[in-house]
Parts: C-alpha cells; sequence; structure tokens
C-alpha cells in the first residue's frame, strides 16, 4: 500500500515539463534580475520633528539610507542615545551571499527549463522556500538583536524591543513602519512562476 | 506587456496629474484668497501656523546694523541676519571670519538694501546693503542668508547713503555721498571752507557675475552736495542713475536752516555707461587705488537737474520712463520724462552749469509736479499704472495715477491723486515688491513708519518702528495689518518666496576648511610652542574632545564642525567668561582664536538648544598658571 503511494509521487516528479512550463520557468528569471535590481524592504520612521520622515532602503545586496545616506546616519545618531549599535551595511553579512544565491536560483531555473523535469521544479522551489524562510527569520533576528543588544551605559535606558518587521508600531516619539516593496514581490513572483509551471505540466504523460 | 506598461505609465500620469493640480491650486488660493474683497483684513493677512508666507520681507536694520527678514502677508519675524554688528544669537563677529567681516567696527548704519537683478527682474541671488556710517556695502547670499561680504570703508567718501542700487543686471551697486569731506581722507580742512575744500562722491561697486565679489570699480567726484538717495534707470533710461542731493547751499553748519535755503536743489544724473567707457579710455586719475572721473574735464556724463525743494526720494518707474523726485519740503512730487531729458542733452537746453556740469532745462523736461500732500518722500509703483508716495509730515500715502496724462488731467493734477490713506505715524519709506524692477509684484504696500507711539503696549521710552501692510489691489488702499519691529527700518525689498530655494544645511561635500573633521576619532588637541590648537566635533549631544588643557599665557585656536547634516540641528559654543560664542550650522566649521590670560577651569557648553542631552553637552577648558620662570640673579 505504502509504496503503491508513494509511486504516485514519484512518477509525478518524473513528468516532463510542456513548452508553458519551461516559459514559466525563463520568466522567473527575470524575477531574480528585480529582485536584486529592485529594493527589498523599506523601513519608515515618522516623528513630530521628522515629519518628512526618515527612510531606511533595504536591497539583496546593500543598504540605503534616505536623503542621500543621511537618514542612516540620522537614525544612528538618535539610536545612540538608547545604546542601540550603528546600522551599518557591512554587519549585513547576508547581503553579500544572497545575490550569489539568487544567482543560483536562476542558474537552477533555467536547468530545469532546457532539461524539462518536473522534479527539478520541485526540487527548486522546495529550496528556494527554505532560502526565503531563513532569510526572513535572519532579517528578523537581526531587528531583534539591535533592538535587545542595548549598550547599558546609553544615556536613555529603554525596554528591550524588537523593531517591526511588518506593518507599523509606535517606539517612543517615533511611529515605524516596514514594509516589503518591489523586490520582495519579484520573489513572491518567482514562487508564483515556480508553482505554475508545476501546474501548466501537471497532466503531462511520462 | 505592453498593456500593463500603459497602464502604468496612465496612473504615472494621472498620479503627476493629481500633483500638479494640488499644487496648483493651492497657490491659487493662497493669491486670490488673500485679496479677496470678501475677507476681513484678519483673515487676509493670516496664515494659520503651519501654513508659509507668499513674500520674504527684507528689512534693513538702520543703526542696528542688521538686516531683518519676515514674511508677507503675516508679516512675522523669520530671523535677523547680522551684517554690520556683532550678533551672539547666530555666533556673527565671533569667530575669525565673521570678525574679518566686522572689521574695525561693531556697527553700522544699515539703510536700503537691494536684490540682485537679472534683466530688471530679481534673480535672488544676493541682497546687497549699505552702510551709512561706515562707508560700506555688504553682500548677503539668499542660498544660505548669511553675510559674505563687507566692502569698505569706500575710498574718498563718507556717508554712504545713496546706496545701495542695483544696475539692471546687477553690473554695478552705485552709490553717493550723503557727507562730504576733504579728500585724500585723512586730510584736515576746517569745516568752515567746506565748499572750496569738501568734496562728495559717486561709486560703481562692481560685481562679478559669477561670484557676487564687489570691488570699487570708479568714482565722479563731485561738489559737497549732500547726495540724498538715487534709483538706476532702465529701458529709456538704461545705463543712466539718478540722486537727489539736499544743500546745495554747501553749507556746513545749523545745516536745518543753511541748507534749506534755495527753493532748487540740483540733483545728478549719471551716465554710469559713459563713466565706465572713460575709465577704458583711460580718462582718469588715480586717486587713493581709484579711477576717479573728473565730470567737468569728461563731458557727458554727469548732469545736474534742478529739484524743488531739498528733494528726498527719486525713482524710476518700471518702464524706465519717469522719474520721480520728492521735495520734502514742499507739497508735490515732480515727475520727469526721460526720452525729453535725453533729448534736451541732445539739443544742449541747459540753464546753466555748476563747477563746470551743465544744468539740464528743467522746464524742458518735466511732465508735471503732482500736489500729492505734506512732505512727500518716496515713491513706489504697481506696475498697472499708479504711483505710490510717501508724505511724512501728513502721515499718509498717497496714490496717484501716472503719465501720460490727459489735458484735463495735466490742467488740474489734483485730480490724478486717486487715493489716501493715513499711517501711524510719520512715514520714511514704503515699498512694494519688485517696484525697481519691470514687473513690480503690486499686490502689498509696507508702510515703514518713524513713529509708533501709542499704537502697541508701552514698553517703555524706547519705542519699536511700526511697519503697515496695506493690500494695493482694490481701487482704495486697504490697512490689513500692522507689525512693530527692533529700530530701525528704512528701506525694504520684497521678493515673492518661490524665487529662491536657501538650503538647510552645509553639504559636507562643500566644506573646504582644511581642520574641518567629520568623526569623534578625529577630534584632537595639540601644542606647539604656545599654540595649542584643537579640532572639535560637535555633534549631538556632544563635543569631541571635550576637554582642552592649556595655560596661560597660550594662544588657543579651535576649529569646531557641526558634523551634523540635518536641518535645524544647530550648535554652539560657548565659553565661559571669555566673551566667545559661536554658532555652527550643520556642516559648518568656525574657527575661533583667543589669548589665555586667566587660569582657571572654565566651562564650555552648547548654547544652541540641540537635543534632549543638550544640557549635557559640555565640556572643560583647564588653563594652569603660567610655569614660574626662574629667576637669575
Amino acid at each position: 500500500m505504502k509504496s503503491h503511494l508513494l509511486d504516485a509521487e514519484i512518477r509525478f516528479m518524473e513528468k516532463p515539463l510542456n513548452g508553458l512550463s519551461r516559459f514559466w520557468l525563463m520568466l522567473s528569471v527575470g524575477t531574480l534580475i528585480g529582485a536584486v535590481i529592485f529594493p527589498l524592504w523599506k523601513i519608515h520612521l515618522v516623528a513630530p520633528q521628522y515629519q518628512e520622515g526618515l527612510q531606511l532602503t533595504i536591497y539583496a545586496w546593500k543598504l540605503v539610507g534616505g536623503n542621500g545616506g543621511q537618514d542612516l546616519v540620522e537614525i544612528n545618531n538618535l539610536n545612540h542615545y538608547i545604546g542601540m549599535r550603528a546600522i551599518r551595511a557591512v554587519d549585513f553579512i547576508e547581503m553579500k551571499w544572497i545575490p550569489f544565491a539568487f544567482g543560483l536560483f536562476g542558474m537552477l531555473a533555467l536547468r530545469a527549463a532546457v532539461h524539462g523535469k518536473m522534479s527539478q521544479v520541485v526540487d527548486l522551489l522546495a529550496l528556494f522556500l527554505y532560502f526565503g524562510v531563513f532569510s526572513f527569520g535572519s532579517f528578523f533576528y537581526r531587528m531583534y538583536q539591535y533592538g535587545h543588544d542595548l549598550d547599558p551605559r546609553a544615556p536613555v535606558n529603554i525596554e528591550p524591543f524588537t523593531p517591526t518587521v511588518l506593518g507599523s508600531q509606535q517606539i517612543a516619539n517615533f511611529l515605524q513602519t516596514s514594509l516589503p516593496m518591489s523586490g520582495s514581490f519579484c520573489l513572491f513572483a518567482f514562487v508564483v512562476f515556480q508553482l505554475m509551471a508545476i501546474w501548466s505540466s501537471r497532466k503531462e504523460s511520462l | 506587456m505592453k498593456i500593463l506598461l500603459t497602464k502604468i505609465s496612465g496612473f504615472v500620469l494621472i498620479g503627476a496629474g493629481v500633483l500638479l493640480a494640488g499644487c496648483s491650486r493651492s497657490d491659487e488660493s493662497a493669491r486670490s484668497d488673500s485679496h479677496s474683497g470678501n475677507l476681513s483684513p484678519a483673515e487676509q493677512s493670516y496664515v494659520a501656523p503651519g501654513k508659509m508666507d507668499e513674500f520674504y520681507l527684507f528689512y534693513s536694520g538702520g543703526h542696528s546694523g542688521q538686516v531683518f527678514v519676515a514674511g508677507i502677508p503675516s508679516m512675522r519675524h523669520l530671523c535677523t541676519i547680522p551684517v554690520f554688528a556683532p550678533y551672539s544669537g547666530t555666533g556673527y563677529g565671533f569667530d575669525e571670519e565673521s570678525k574679518a567681516l566686522l572689521g574695525d567696527f561693531t556697527w553700522g548704519d544699515v539703510h536700503h538694501p537691494a536684490l540682485s537683478q537679472t534683466d530688471s527682474l530679481y534673480d535672488g541671488r544676493w541682497l546687497f546693503v549699505n552702510d551709512n556710517a561706515n562707508n560700506r556695502v555688504a553682500r548677503i547670499d539668499l542660498r544660505d542668508f548669511k553675510t559674505k561680504q563687507v566692502l569698505g570703508p569706500i575710498p574718498n567718501s563718507s556717508g554712504n547713503h545713496g546706496s545701495s542700487f542695483v544696475t539692471e543686471n546687477t553690473e554695478y551697486i552705485l552709490v553717493a555721498t550723503r557727507f562730504s569731506v576733504p579728500l585724500p581722507k585723512g586730510r584736515y580742512a576746517d569745516p568752515k571752507d567746506y565748499a572750496e575744500e569738501f568734496n562728495g562722491m559717486v561709486s560703481g561697486i562692481k560685481v562679478s557675475p559669477e561670484s557676487g565679489e564687489m570691488s570699487v570699480g570708479w568714482q565722479i567726484v563731485t561738489p559737497p552736495f549732500n547726495w540724498d538717495l538715487g534709483s538706476t534707470g532702465k529701458g529709456p533710461s538704461s545705463g543712466w542713475a539718478f540722486w537727489t542731493s539736499y544743500n546745495t547751499e554747501m553749507a556746513s553748519s545749523v545745516m536745518e536752516v543753511n541748507a534749506s535755503q534755495r527753493d532748487r536743489d540740483l540733483a545728478a544724473f549719471v551716465n554710469w555707461h559713459h563713466a565706465e567707457a572713460a575709465v577704458r579710455a583711460g580718462k582718469v586719475t588715480i586717486e587713493d587705488g581709484i579711477p576717479m572721473i573728473d565730470p567737468a574735464k569728461t563731458p557727458g556724463i554727469l548732469y545736474f537737474v534742478e529739484i524743488g525743494k531739498s528733494p528726498h526720494g527719486i525713482d524710476t518707474d518700471p518702464s524706465g520712463r519717469w522719474i520721480v523726485a520728492s521735495g520734502k519740503l514742499q507739497p508735490t512730487t515732480t515727475v520727469f520724462d526721460f526720452e525729453k531729458v535725453l533729448a534736451a542733452i541732445d539739443a544742449k537746453k541747459f540753464s546753466g552749469e555748476f563747477r563746470g556740469v551743465p544744468i539740464i532745462d528743467y522746464n524742458a523736461i518735466v511732465e508735471g509736479e503732482v500736489p500729492i500732500g505734506l512732505g512727500p518722500l518716496h515713491t513706489q509703483f504697481d506696475g498697472k499704472g499708479s504711483a505710490y508716495t510717501s508724505l511724512y509730515i501728513e502721515s499718509a500715502v498717497a496714490k496717484w495715477k501716472m503719465p501720460p496724462w490727459t489735458d484735463a488731467e495735466k490742467a488740474d493734477l489734483n485730480s490724478v491723486v486717486t487715493d489716501k490713506i493715513p499711517v501711524h505715524f510719520n512715514i520714511g519709506h514704503l515699498v512694494i515688491g519688485g517696484s525697481d524692477t519691470r514687473e513690480p509684484y503690486g499686490e502689498w504696500l509696507v508702510a515703514m513708519n518713524k513713529l509708533s507711539k501709542g499704537r502697541h503696549l508701552s514698553v517703555g521710552p524706547s519705542q519699536p518702528e511700526s511697519s503697515q501692510l496695506i493690500d494695493i489691489t482694490g481701487k482704495k488702499m486697504n490697512m490689513v495689518y500692522e507689525s512693530f519691529t527692533e529700530p530701525e527700518p528704512h528701506f525694504a525689498q520684497i521678493l515673492r518666496a518661490n524665487t529662491i530655494q536657501p538650503i538647510e544645511v552645509y553639504p559636507k561635500s562643500e566644506n573646504h576648511d582644511p581642520n574641518a573633521i567629520w568623526s569623534l576619532d578625529e577630534g584632537i588637541v595639540e601644542r606647539n610652542g604656545n599654540v595649542v590648537e584643537a579640532k572639535i566635533v560637535a555633534v549631538r549631544s556632544r563635543f569631541g574632545p571635550d576637554r582642552i588643557d592649556a595655560q596661560v599665557g597660550d594662544t588657543l585656536i579651535l576649529h569646531i564642525t557641526n558634523i551634523e547634516q540635518t536641518p535645524d540641528m544647530i550648535h554652539g559654543f560657548g565659553l565661559a567668561e571669555h566673551n566667545l560664542n559661536v554658532v555652527m550650522d550643520p556642516g559648518e566649521t568656525k574657527t575661533v582664536r583667543l589669548k589665555l590670560e586667566k587660569s582657571g577651569v572654565f566651562p564650555f557648553y552648547c548654547t544652541n538648544f540641540c537635543s534632549a542631552l543638550h544640557q549635557e553637552m559640555q565640556g572643560y577648558l583647564a588653563v594652569r598658571p603660567a610655569p614660574e620662570v626662574a629667576i637669575v640673579e
């Protein structure tokens, strides 16, 4: 019985990909390029004396302060009062390997498009989801660290906190908003294209 | 994909459209509403919290030596720009750079601000102001509202009152002397020999079109009349400038009587294009380093025109054709037709000459004497055919119709005076935005009154001046608001706010001070002989370093850089009991130098409130006594 069930899955994995699936895979490579070019996430801070807001834009490979980089200087300047470590691009080691990982996923997508085997798409999707969850978790942990690893000798003592990763929250006089940007939507599109590639060839015969 | 792109661009366009519509709507409403006949004066001048004025008003600060900036229509004071006097509020006059601007003086007498022009329109680059007391001209840069240059004392001149008048493309600031002195300066002569021994001067202050740097281009020596006020020409009067004078009598004592004897005084009509040409042709002598023109030897540069009586203001209308001069001791203002002036010069219609300078026949050039009221001083123009003249003695502003006049109007010039409004009290200058350009704004008039007694809560004997905002968009003038200023606005300039986009921080990339440092790690105190030199960072909320060690007799040099790049994050550096306060705007480096003469520990601290821990932003200058020198018997 048991081996009988698995047989069906294994047969599914062996299915060839039709032209439409291959097209979706090719498109998905484009979304990865988009995910490098476009910003992934933004953190926006608004306070009474910062009506125009302070913005931090996170790319796969760099961290950009708004207002010509000045906003990051300003955020760090303000955070030193609560003893938060300065946010510096060099500390984000993810930014070194994430573009590399994107390249890897792109090559795997191309491989599947050329080779045309269902299992390759399923593998790619599983790996990518794992990568996505891991990266998001790592981002969350970084936020947690910044908000918890506070210098006890700082002029202002506040309860350790985690800056919000998605949505808005009030931190002292600042309303902090974190939202995904177009690069993240590209990554989401990558997942959708993989699913479409699987769906399009689901009825192909072996 | 194509459809998607079209859609997206469609959205973008719609978005841009909404933004544009939003902008124009708010602009329109601000403009039309503030002059709508349905609004009360309170609503017309009300600028709600968070909203901004539509115009800048740059007041001269008179003998305060400063320039005041206010907004119109709210008349709210926005800032003070220190020019000729120290101003601890912005640390002006304490650091080496601004000390150099002040020179040997701690005050000046600012009278007539003038905005720079291109093609006879305000270009929003610079504001020039004069110092009547110490014969100087200063340039304020409207990019950062800071004084950038103080030129003077101008050689061969005294009493720089007939100043500062900008030519059509800011080629020159034209200035003339109110007080005559024996030349060369420093020479003694008995004031009773005034007529023979004293001289006045008209000077062309050349302005670099790129940097705005001023230098004295040339001078025209004149009889010792007291040149009073002037204006520059445009259109048919392009290349000319005009000054009134009092004291054609050339008296040197009891001036109020002795300088008021003649029915008419001589105004100067100066062709500055010809003055430039004379300098190029070498028809000059060099006096105290300045090319000087003798108008008797080089004709075609200076002409005299008789104007009654002890005139004050002389103003060129926006077309450049009509020159309006007010005889402050007679109840009329005189209009000259400049086209007739040119014709009279061509035809040599002169009624005489004074010291070799022709006097143009008055009757050949006068268009009319308008009986506008008592004590006319200054005239401004709305660009819509009306002129507005301040009446000092009558305490009023008269509105009158400019020529060309009909025969009926000419027969009775009383009929061209169309409105009069009382002001409180004794108005001196008045200003309409752009009156000295070819396109006046014609919306608001500000009356600057010399007396304000009884108009405000009593503040004791030392009283402020009053400024009254008058709506001139209607047929009748309408007083809208009254504000009070420090002593003492003379003239002012009005600039439409969107003409300029001032910076709010000094970009780090533009700071070329070799002693600037940009991080706390770079802070350093070094001793070199008996000079202690420190490079200090000012940043929320500390100085780095915050301890400076020195000893009595040392020269202390501090270079303090405000490394902030955030608007309004200003730091000060005040040092206790050393008469020192400098203020660094974001991105600015200031240098101070002082000789340490007393031992002790002197706190320094941030004087300009910066942050929640501003109070903690402090440090110490620790000064040991001078080491004892062994006395060898």
